[in-house]
């Protein structure tokens, strides 16, 4: 188990270090969701409320973490590296839950500009908020990182990503608003913990067959 | 294959024997809603049409997990062309749905029906399923991908239901509730012989599709070895 935990942390270092080396995907995630930020300000009525405004946000990360998605397996296909990978003599799950994790890192640096602009632009964010960005945030990686494997298999893969991702992050986006908008946001946070939990472990156990020939 | 199956002519025969019984019952047996009149009948087609989109989704998502774990590639034509059945069935649930929402609440599509809306979630869902799978080579490669995308698809059905269900409130008419069916015997006649005939007549459009599908891969495979 700790060989298994072992691979994931250096996969996931992996790509921490090229985003390092080459800032690919993270400086175009963050100027993409002030940017999206700042549409939203023209897209909303002056008299529309806080309320919208929550929404919009959620629109926000989705796309930027689609955004982020869209690139994770890039370097994997360039040069044939996945082949290494799923060749390397380690459980083919490793690979994915490397990449969930490194996806996580990008999304959450996002958010780390997103949510302080957000509060700086729109609206003010509580804790379940927060609780129920963490909780969204792990379910788009832990799905993202699976169906950009699949998008990435295919000939159109920037088109297929985005048809293929956002019917499965429909519910991510339900939880999420009404973790920030409801008058009972436990019950968001338990359906967005009951998502992660579900489609973690399917995309774990799924991965294997994505990959392999 | 141990059982043989029925022709595919006699099933056919009996899901038009069937639905005609069913058109038969709806319209003389079945007495009229005393609420919405007419217009309630269309619920013996719509119900019985979304309960088939669904069982065709299982159907696509029991062989894509016999194709994962037995490696028998037979089973990714027949998950292909339940998906397929399933996402007709899921159009049509779209469409008889809102007919009825038109009949029933004067406008053609209500977000406030939770069924229409997981089927417009399912519908674009699997959707995407046909792009997927046609942008990718032909090969194990796809079946798997396809397969798991299939698996996905029943895992969304209930967590996207929950999900709607928490992000509305309720009020789609609730035909079937704890206490069983709020209908008479005679509706409840009428819709059982409905949803048999629906059933049976997907399931020969199933077998249809399938043995095409399956000739149209074996004269590829012929072609391919009298070109070499």
């Amino acid at each position: 188990m700790s060989g298994y935990l072992a691979d994931v942390a250096a996969l996931a270092r992996k790509d921490l270090r090229l985003e390092l080396r080459a800032r690919d995907t993270l400086p175009a995630m963050l100027l993409f969701v002030l940017a999206t930020l700042v549409v939203f300000h023209f897209a909303l009525p002056a008299d529309a409320g806080d309320d919208p405004a929550y929404g919009l946000l959620w629109v926000a990360l989705v796309f930027t973490s689609l955004l982020g998605l869209a690139r994770a397996w890039v370097p994997e296909r360039e040069a044939g590296a996945l082949d290494g990978l799923v060749l390397a003599p380690t459980d083919r799950s490793a690979i994915w839950l490397g990449k969930a994790i490194a996806s996580l890192a990008f999304l959450a640096a996002a958010e780390v500009v997103a949510l302080p602009a957000f509060i700086l632009f729109f609206a003010p964010l509580d804790a379940y908020a927060l609780a129920g960005v963490l909780l969204a945030s792990i379910g788009i990686c832990a799905v993202g990182s699976l169906v950009s494997a699949m998008a990435a298999a295919s000939r159109g893969r920037e088109v297929l990503l985005p048809l293929i991702f956002l019917p499965l992050a429909i519910p991510i986006v339900v939880g999420g608003v009404g973790a920030s908008i409801s008058e009972e946001p436990g019950k968001f946070l338990a359906f967005l913990g009951l998502y992660d939990a579900v489609f973690a472990i399917l995309s774990w156990a799924a991965f294997e067959y994505v990959v392999t020939e | 294959m141990s059982m043989t199956k029925p022709s595919l002519t006699v099933l056919a025969s009996v899901a038009v024997v069937l639905a005609g019984a069913a058109m038969a019952m709806i319209f003389f047996v079945a007495p009229e809603d005393a609420d919405q009149g007419l217009s309630q009948k269309i619920f013996y087609v719509h119900v019985p049409i979304a309960l088939t989109a669904y069982a065709c989704f299982g159907l696509a998502a029991w062989k894509a997990f016999r194709l994962l774990t037995t490696r028998g590639d037979r089973y990714d034509l027949e998950s292909y062309t339940g998906v397929h059945q399933g996402t007709i069935f899921g159009a049509l649930t779209l469409v008889t749905g809102s007919i009825w929402a038109k009949a029933s609440w004067g406008v053609w599509w209500t977000w406030s029906s939770n069924q229409l809306v997981l089927f417009l979630v399912l519908f674009l869902f699997y959707c995407a399923y046909f792009m997927l799978r046609y942008s990718i080579e032909p090969g194990p490669r796809r079946e798997r991908i396809s397969a798991v995308y299939a698996l996905f698809g029943v895992a969304l059905v209930p967590v996207s239901f929950l999900a709607i269900r928490l992000a509305s409130d309720f009020i789609h008419p609730t035909v079937f509730t704890r206490d069983g069916p709020q209908m008479t015997g005679k509706m409840f006649a009428a819709f059982c012989v409905s949803w048999a005939a629906i059933t049976l007549l997907a399931y020969v459009m199933y077998r249809v599709e399938l043995a095409g599908k399956r000739t149209d891969a074996n004269l590829r495979e012929l072609r391919e070895v009298l070109a070499s």
